[in-house]
């Protein structure tokens, strides 16, 4: 069995001006298809082929750097996608607003922890809103670590991510991720992060 | 001390097609001029006030490490490129790259496989080790070979901010374009300077 890049739930332009639709295009089919092949490649007769992703990325101390890097990439990106959606959702309610509060307050200091993350990672990586011991937290990982891995700094369960590699927002922001970590927030599906706290 | 923003040695368009105008703008007036303003920002208060960028590459860590290393790594690329210059190595450094390498050809192939495979972002070096050898090293986000003792003559900056305006995901292709503005004479210049 060998994963596949899946298909996008919108149109490449559908998250624009926050994200325009070349962004998406090269993004998607270029970025996120080059690690979902590489990481077909790299499983091929070895021992980790057919197990699930997760389970791979578990073992991320254990298993090649061509499978932890393209491992790691083909699950952020599958998240990535995944977490966005044309005009954001209504804001966070239900048990993922209860569980926002209990841990960050409010949901503006959440986005103030979770954009400071986002900012500072210095050079290509992902910052995180993750289960961590039954409460939310914010962390970083640095290229495609993330937070299922035993070698992260923080570990647990990923519920909401941004790519802050420069691929994701070079060709609309440059040198402005800041800007790009803002715009982000208009994409946010809401629904979809509370259903990975609940999975 | 306070660092300042060195001035490019060419025009903003002079390396066209190979590295765009909009790029260089981009990678010289925002990228390296956030890292000078940055390590300034944070030297400020610090035992590093006084430092030299070397003594800063060497001993320091975190974010003042990173600025600091970045204003280096970006000055020692800038220089290297020239519109019009010598596209081979020549002379006493060419016979080095001969000795350790086998061929030029041989050299180049392993310098494009380094800056190909960097994963993340980062830069790739041709360097003198301690011994007096040249080497191809890789180093990752604003990781400097100074800071391991060796010696740099030569650098590839493959964060994707030097060259997804021109390339996007095709970092091949500006490694590739990379060798049509490298100045031979400029890092001849280097290796005579470090082996004197
Ligand atoms: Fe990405
Ligand atoms: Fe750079």
């Amino acid at each position: 069995m060998s994963f596949e890049l899946p298909k996008l739930p919108y149109a490449y332009t559908a998250l624009e001006p926050y994200i325009d639709a070349r962004t998406m295009e090269i993004h998607h089919t270029k970025h996120h298809g080059g690690y979902t092949a590489n990481l077909n490649n790299a499983l091929q007769g070895s021992a980790w082929e057919g197990r699930s992703i997760e389970e791979i990325l578990q073992s991320a101390g254990a298993i090649s750097p061509a499978v932890r890097n393209n491992g790691g990439g083909f699950y952020n990106h599958n998240l990535y996608w995944e977490i966005l959606t044309p005009g954001g959702s209504r804001e966070p309610e239900g048990v993922l607003l209860d569980a926002i509060r209990e841990s960050f307050g409010s949901v503006a200091a959440l986005k103030e922890a979770f954009t400071k993350a986002a900012v500072t990672r210095f050079g290509s990586g992902w910052a995180w809103l993750l289960l961590h011991d039954n409460k939310l937290v914010v962390s970083s990982t640095p290229n495609q670590d993330n937070p299922l891995m035993d070698v992260a700094e923080v570990k647990g369960k990923p519920i909401l991510g941004i790519d802050v590699w420069e691929h994701a927002y070079y060709l609309n922001y440059q040198n402005r991720r800041p800007d790009y970590v803002e715009a982000f927030w208009n994409l946010i599906n809401w629904d979809e992060v509370a259903g990975k706290l609940k999975g | 001390m306070a660092f300042s923003l060195p001035a490019l040695p060419y025009a903003m368009d002079a390396l066209e097609p190979y590295i765009s105008a909009a790029t260089l703008g981009f990678h010289h007036g925002k990228h390296h001029q956030a890292y000078v303003n940055n390590v300034n920002n944070l030297i400020q208060g610090t035992p590093f006030e006084q430092a030299t960028l070397e003594e800063i590459i060497l001993k320091s860590d975190g974010g003042i490490f990173n600025n600091g290393a970045q204003v280096f790594n970006h000055t020692f690329y800038f220089e290297q490129f020239s519109p019009e210059g010598c596209r081979e190595p020549k002379g006493a450094l060419k016979e080095a790259i001969e000795r350790d390498f086998g061929s030029t050809e041989e050299f180049t192939a392993q310098f494009n496989k380094a800056a190909a495979t960097l994963f993340g972002s980062g830069w790739a070096w041709l360097v003198i080790n301690p011994e007096g050898k040249l080497e191809i090293v890789q180093t990752s986000n604003a990781g400097c070979p100074l800071r391991d003792g060796k010696k740099p003559l030569l650098t590839c900056d493959v964060w994707e901010h030097a060259y997804y305006l021109d390339k996007q995901n095709l970092r091949p292709r500006y490694i590739e374009d990379f060798w049509k503005v490298i100045d031979w004479k400029i890092i001849s210049e280097r290796y005579d300077t470090l082996i004197k």
